[in-house]
């Protein structure tokens, strides 16, 4: 079995590689916007108290809802292919990072904070030199949590004509082909499993030596 | 919406195999989550093999999973219902074994001190005590399970995913619509009955 | 009532044993403090006691039985025990914390809630307020009440208590080491109390074991061991005021000279007070005399400087084992 979708494999590189390609493609571009509109929001978001209500509340139900529904209720709307697909798969990449980064900021000790503005920083300096590294880690295990989830979102892509590894999976369910399954099956596991793993050691990474656990 | 109207019967046909086949999942990555859980919080190395093992069943992808199960079971109800088990796993597991922790030590020396058997302290103290951070795993699972079963449908486990499929081939909105949002609402009825539990427990435990 | 023969403990990774051949008898209805500086192997004695630690070596008798050959769980419903956090069950009403032994024993409701509602009472709690109130609704002193009716409630004929009153502010603490004591006048309980503070440890035993490293250093009534300390370390230990701790043992009535007294007003304290009340008041007025009122204005006697200081020292050479003047457990 495995032979023989290493032999598929062999016969339909180009292919291969292009899905592959676009997976990475479309997993990153939705993770990098979600992050770049989520991260900026969610700090906005954590000093205030009313309005950030509403908007929490929407990320945490967005973050309860199938990631298949959110992909299918697009389509009617935008059609398929390359952007409803992204346009999916950023809506499911938000709610973690605005949620984590909402509680990372709202979490960091307000004795700190306080310390910070009466030695005279600025608003936008307690943000910058303060709030934020400290949230890091919190606000990156957000990120990591949704770059997981968007690449695991990106195989149902394949749904609404994304492209991406699911491609594959789909074709070999609907024709009972085994090695063409594989094919998308097992590259899909291993780029989400190399993404988590990823990402782990880039949250070690960014966790200041004072705030790293045991 | 007419559709809806015309075809309600079909719908809560879908809606009901989906809940059957998420509480059968649930069911049983609780009861298998559970005594894993609790043997996690007493035991350090079982608690960091058990979190590796079920993170990593965690991250595969949906559709991989149910995919590569295919050889194994083939196609059906219990193909989707392992998938569910295994990614409920994870998250029960660490918050059973989390719950049980978290429980304040001078309440568990107090019960033993006072002559409770372990299985009484484990049954009369530490588990009721460790009930909200136990139902917040439930819950997140519940999501979770219901999002799989979504998918499901392409293996021929039934459910809510067979409106949308079917709606994607033929390209028929309203069934789109129908299973997306019967589907949505679903997980996000799980989510908030779970929560009002989880605020309850939690009121009663501090 | 209870033996401790060579009792030794040692934990791993420590080059000492943290107990070290403790041998102590406690006998039936005392108070024995164990006290002595962090480390000295106090709790773990304590909780050899009722097996939540296991001895190494050395046995313990309770009540004329080994321990080590009793069920440990049998052994600890029939101990009471108290801890410093108290961990009183937040999920369980004030009444079923109390109730835990008795449940455990399989007592009956009835006969449950009406020593449930007697301990309430004996602790100082109206029952009817506080039965069915939980433990996050209590301050802190109130749950340590609890905590003592809930050791007491299956009235075990020993009590182990370490240092229960330690989490608590000062006030409260001294209100309910003196709220215990009188609990205990009433009851013949054998208590094993650990504390680290030494005043605490001459207010609530009728007996002290001085403990360092492990080894017992001395053990004998708070005021011998104020009286004639054993070395340099007990001399450190009870602090360099222990003359004046041991004062406060002694009733000023044990000092009086002559019965009326010589007339003059000066400093006065009232009949029931200590020695050192005594000697502050002297101080504080700078008197050599003090006259004792009682309640109704009469004087009493008087006692002079002089007569304290000559009548001190010969007491101070008198037996070690001399009764406990201030006791309020009145022994068998």
């Amino acid at each position: 079995m495995f032979i023989e979708a290493w032999e598929y494999l062999a016969g339909h590189q180009a292919q291969f590689l292009a899905a592959l390609w676009r997976h990475v493609a479309l997993s990153a571009s939705a993770l990098a916007i979600a992050a770049a509109i989520a991260v900026p929001l969610g700090v906005r978001l954590a000093d205030k108290g009313g309005s950030a209500l509403v908007a929490i509340n929407a990320a945490n139900i967005g973050r309860t809802l199938p990631s298949l529904a959110v992909l299918a209720l697009v389509m009617p709307i935008m059609g398929t292919g390359f952007a409803p697909s992204l346009f999916a798969l950023t809506l499911l990449a938000l709610p973690p990072i605005l949620i984590n980064t909402h509680t990372a900021i709202r979490q960091v000790d307000p004795d700190i904070v306080d310390a910070a503005r009466g030695m005279g920083m600025t608003a936008l300096e307690i943000v910058r030199k303060v709030e934020l590294p400290i949230a890091l880690p919190v606000i990156f295990a957000g990120i990591r949590t949704a770059a997981v989830q968007v690449v695991s979102g990106a195989v149902l892509a394949a749904y609404i004509g994304g492209g991406g590894l699911g491609d594959f999976i789909t074709a070999g369910i609907a024709m009972m082909a085994l090695p063409q399954l594989l094919v998308g099956a097992i590259p899909a596991t291993l780029l989400s499993l190399g993404t988590d793993a990823l990402f782990a050691s880039i949250q070690r990474a960014l966790t200041p030596a004072g705030l790293r656990a045991r | 919406m007419k559709w809806l109207i015309n075809h309600w019967e079909d719908v809560l046909i879908a809606l009901g195999e989906h809940v059957a086949i998420a509480l059968t999942a649930l069911v049983i990555a609780s009861v298998v989550s559970l005594a894993l859980g609790i043997w996690a919080a007493k035991n350090e190395r079982v608690y960091r093999v058990s979190l590796a093992v079920s993170g990593f069943l965690y991250t595969i992808p949906t559709l991989a999973f149910l995919a590569l199960l295919i050889p194994v079971v083939g196609l059906g109800k219990t193909n989707a219902i392992i998938c569910m088990v295994a990614f409920s796993l994870m998250i029960l597991i660490r918050n059973v074994a989390t719950g049980i922790r978290e429980v304040p030590e001078e309440v568990t020396d107090a019960a033993r001190g006072m002559g409770m058997h372990p299985a009484e302290v484990l049954l009369r103290v530490e588990l009721p005590l460790a009930m909200p951070v136990i139902v917040a795993g439930l819950r997140i699972a519940a999501v979770t399970v219901i999002s799989v079963t979504v998918v499901g449908a392409y293996v021929n486990a039934g459910g809510l995913g067979t409106l949308i499929f079917s709606g994607m081939s033929n390209d028929f909105a309203p069934k789109i619509w129908t299973g997306a949002i019967t589907a949505c609402a679903l997980a996000v009825v799980a989510d908030l009955s779970l929560a009002r539990l989880e605020s309850r427990l939690k009121a009663r435990a501090v | 009532m209870i033996d401790l023969d060579a009792l030794t403990k040692s934990f791993p990774g420590s080059p000492r044993p943290a107990v070290d051949r403790l041998t102590l008898t406690i006998p039936a209805g005392e108070v024995c403090v164990l006290i002595g500086p962090s480390g000295c192997g106090k709790t773990t004695t304590m909780r050899m006691i009722n097996r939540m630690i296991e001895p190494d070596a050395g046995t313990i008798m309770v009540g004329g039985r080994n321990i080590l050959h009793v069920d440990p769980v049998e052994l600890r419903r029939s101990i009471g025990y108290v801890i410093q956090q108290v961990g009183l069950f937040p999920h369980w009403s004030i009444a079923e914390n109390i109730a835990t032994v008795p449940r455990l024993l399989g007592w009956d409701a009835k006969r449950t809630g009406a020593r449930v509602d007697e301990l309430l009472s004996l602790v100082g709690m109206e029952p009817a307020q506080y039965r069915q109130r939980f433990p996050r609704e209590l301050s802190g002193g109130q749950k340590q009440r609890v905590g003592v009716a809930r050791a007491l409630a299956a009235d075990p004929p020993v009590m182990l208590m370490d240092e229960p009153f330690g989490a608590l502010d000062p006030i409260t603490r001294t209100r309910l080491q003196a709220e215990f004591l009188r609990i205990l006048r009433g009851l013949k309980k054998t208590i094993v109390f650990v504390t680290h503070d030494i005043d605490e440890a001459i207010k609530m035993g009728d007996r002290m074991a001085i403990m360092k490293n492990g080894e017992l250093v001395q053990y004998d009534t708070p005021e011998a061991i104020l009286a004639r300390p054993a070395d340099a370390f007990v001399d450190e230990f009870v602090g360099s005021d222990r003359a004046l701790k041991r004062l406060a043992l002694i009733p000023a009535a044990d000092f009086v000279i002559d019965p009326v007294g010589s007339g003059k007003p000066g400093a006065s304290v009232a009949a029931d007070a200590s020695a050192r009340d005594a000697l502050s008041a002297m101080l504080a007025t700078d008197a050599d005399s003090v006259t004792l009122i009682d309640e109704n204005g009469a004087a009493r006697g008087t006692i002079t400087l002089a007569a304290m200081r000559a009548r001190l020292i010969a007491r101070g050479d008198g037996s070690a084992s001399e009764p406990r003047p201030l006791s309020n457990n009145q022994g068998p």
